[in-house]
């Protein structure tokens, strides 16, 4: 740690976790303690972590069926302007009217999920505010092993309960191994 | 009642009696598992590997010349004509886009029935998926002739103003296939992200820092990250499930909604859709038990993987054989001469070897499986998957080319010959798909390291280690 560093506000409290079980049952307890800038890092999603950490579920899916119901909208648009009223085609001497939208729901269902799959894609990328090539964990060396097989759990600075000592030391007290602070080194 | 009741030494809870068989064997770690599969893009690319590519590219770049020799001579280079208009073309067209559909199955209905032995095949499936669909979707292009004109296949009007038909199958192929080629490469690369997220940590050269760096945009493995990519993943594979379904089903309309005998029938869209997860099954096994002695994965991809998806085949290719039963049941049974014409043609008449071996590939040899020691034997397995790689792409000639050439009056009936370039343009989509799939496993996870840490035992936050630790740990290390 530099000096100038010293000096700078710390971007978070960082601490290793052994397994997915001790996480778990810390994030139980950073829960309970009233943090709300903080995160557990891993190398897969945890089963039963969202409740962990008290988090409700993830509301992508209204998102995505927004994506979806504009397919559908588009495709209705798509098919019905040009088939009732730009250039209407009797084929098999079937007019456009209400006993023939069968024939029109292939394409009213391939949009629908081709809009529900962009706004999922899009959606998580959005949401979890990525892509992010920059940021303060990566340049903590052993949080490289985060990908690999190692837990972390992070307590950001902006929380209001964020003490430079107090966290550190709270860190290790439910578990936590070479609890420590990290900078943000592009400030 | 009484009689009824068990007893108490049957109450043994299943698990115990049956425990199910470790998904990931010999107690590996979450390292070790992270150095097999990270650790292949990153040694020193091996001598088979380019052996392989440079064949398999000079089989594509021939492909690929062929393609343009037709593009530049015409249609009339291939065998096609009247009364067999389509032939090789749509041949296959159909057997690739029947190939992804394995991927997808993995992927997306065997992540919603909680399969979890799928995560060690998952990765591999879809990348094949794409690769199948990349080779099926030349066709469609290059086979209206005029291939400038291909553009009219987009829902846009022509320079008359007219609109294309939207009632039509072949325009509900076009929006199905461009759908599930982009639903599944969206899909492949959320998967992917994690993963390369690995790779960039532990890159070691400038080029893989910089290149994994930027396509794993910036991952970080947060819980509040995985919350909205576990419910992205799932819910693209709750939609992934009806398109499989849909696209195979779309296409097989292309025949089925038509008045030839042999393809106007109601079976096909269940039937096609068995038969493309029967034929992609086997392309998995294909590409997966090769893959899996070169780079020692048999403690990932195990004998069970291989025996359940054995078992799917010999599922699907039952229902396949069924229906070409039915199919000419009905024939006989609906009592219209043309129809009964048509399937007595297709085992006696002039394609008899086609129709045969179709029936043999994809009905006789899989009930091989039905035989645990078969499906547990490297050379059983690749044997019958072969057969069924073949066996299907016989069955999509044997519906086209078969009932096209003898349809109602024998005044217009005709033979089909395949031409070289039908031949080449074929084994050249081969050479493309193998030669994807060779720079997949060089370059990518070819498992989702991810998805098989989150099936280990201790993934599960409530797991407590039993006894003194195994020391899978060190054995890991050692290997790396």
């Amino acid at each position: 740690m530099t000096a100038a560093a010293a000096k700078q506000e710390p971007f978070a409290a960082i601490a290793e976790f052994g397994s997915a079980s001790e996480l778990y049952h810390a994030a139980e307890k950073v829960r309970d303690k009233g943090f709300r800038f903080w995160d557990v890092h891993s190398p897969f999603p945890i089963h039963g972590m969202n409740k962990a950490m008290g988090l409700g579920k993830s509301y992508l899916g209204y998102i995505i069926f927004c994506g979806g119901f504009t397919g559908f909208s588009t495709a209705v648009a798509l098919e019905f302007i040009p088939s009732s009223f730009l250039y209407p085609l009797i084929v098999h001497g079937k007019p456009v009217n209400v006993f023939t939208v069968p024939a029109f729901f292939p394409v009213m269902f391939e949009l629908t999920v081709l809009f529900s799959a962009f706004t999922a894609f899009f959606g998580v990328f959005v949401l979890n505010r990525l892509p992010r090539f920059h940021h303060p964990l990566f340049a903590y060396r052993p949080f490289r092993r985060v990908t690999r097989d190692a837990f972390f759990l992070v307590i950001e600075s902006v929380d209001p309960r964020f003490s430079e000592t107090g966290t550190v030391e709270f860190l290790t007290e439910i578990g936590g191994k070479e609890a420590t602070l990290i900078y943000d080194e592009n400030d | 009642m009484a009689e009824t009741q068990v007893s108490a030494p049957e109450m043994v809870p299943f698990e115990e009696r049956m425990p199910r068989p470790p998904l990931v064997e010999h107690t590996r770690s979450m390292a070790w598992l992270t150095d097999l599969i990270a650790g292949v893009p990153e040694r020193k690319t091996p001598l088979w590997w380019f052996i392989s590519i440079a064949i398999t590219g000079s089989i594509a770049a021939f492909g690929v010349f062929c393609i343009l020799y037709l593009l530049f001579t015409g249609v009339g280079v291939w065998g096609n004509d009247i009364p067999v208009g389509w032939a090789f073309d749509i041949t296959n067209f159909v057997f690739w886009i029947g190939i992804g559909h394995a991927g997808t199955l993995i992927s997306a209905i065997l992540l919603l029935t909680r399969q979890k032995w799928r995560t060690a095949v998952n990765r591999s499936a879809e990348a094949m998926t794409l690769f199948a669909v990349i080779c099926a979707a030349i066709f469609p292009g290059i086979h209206v002739g005029r291939v400038w004109m291909v553009w009219f296949l987009a829902p846009v009007p022509n320079p008359n103003w007219i609109w294309p038909n939207f009632r039509s199958p072949l325009m509900w192929d076009v929006f199905a296939v461009s759908t599930y080629f982009t639903v599944s490469v969206l899909f492949w690369f959320l998967g992917l992200v994690p993963d390369l997220g690995t790779l960039r940590d532990r890159a070691k050269s400038k080029v893989g820092k910089v290149v994994y760096g930027i396509l794993a945009l910036g991952w970080r493995g947060g819980n509040r990250q995985w919350r909205h990519y576990e419910m992205a993943y799932l819910i693209l594979a709750g939609i992934s499930t009806p398109l499989v379904l849909s696209v195979h089903s779309t296409v097989s309309f292309d025949f089925a909604t038509s008045v030839l005998p042999g393809w106007h029938t109601t079976i096909f869209p269940p039937y096609f859709v068995a038969g493309a997860i029967f034929g992609g099954f086997a392309m998995v096994l294909t590409l997966l038990m090769p893959a899996r002695s070169i780079y020692k994965l048999h403690d990932v991809i195990t004998w069970n993987h291989i025996d359940v998806m054995c078992k799917i085949i010999l599922l699907t290719g039952s229902i396949v054989g069924y229906a070409y039963s039915m199919e000419f049941f009905v024939a006989y049974y609906g009592a219209n001469p043309f129809e009964r014409f048509a399937f007595i043609n297709r085992y006696f008449g002039p394609y008899w070897w086609a129709s045969w071996s179709m029936f043999t590939c994809n009905v006789i040899m899989p009930q091989l499986f039905w035989v645990r020691a078969f499906r547990r034997n490297l050379i059983t397995v690749l044997f019958v998957s072969m057969c069924v790689n073949a066996g299907m792409w016989f069955e999509r000639f044997v519906i086209f080319v078969i009932s096209l050439h003898r349809d109602f009056l024998p005044s217009s009936w005709g033979m089909y010959y395949p031409t070289w370039v039908d031949i080449w343009t074929f084994i050249g989509t081969i050479g493309i798909f193998v030669t994807l799939f060779l720079l997949f496993i060089r370059f990518l996870p070819m498992v989702a390291i991810s998805e098989v840490r989150s099936v280990l035992p201790e993934a599960d936050p409530h797991y407590e280690p039993v006894g003194p630790h195994t020391g899978a740990e060190d054995v890991g290390e050692a290997h790396a």
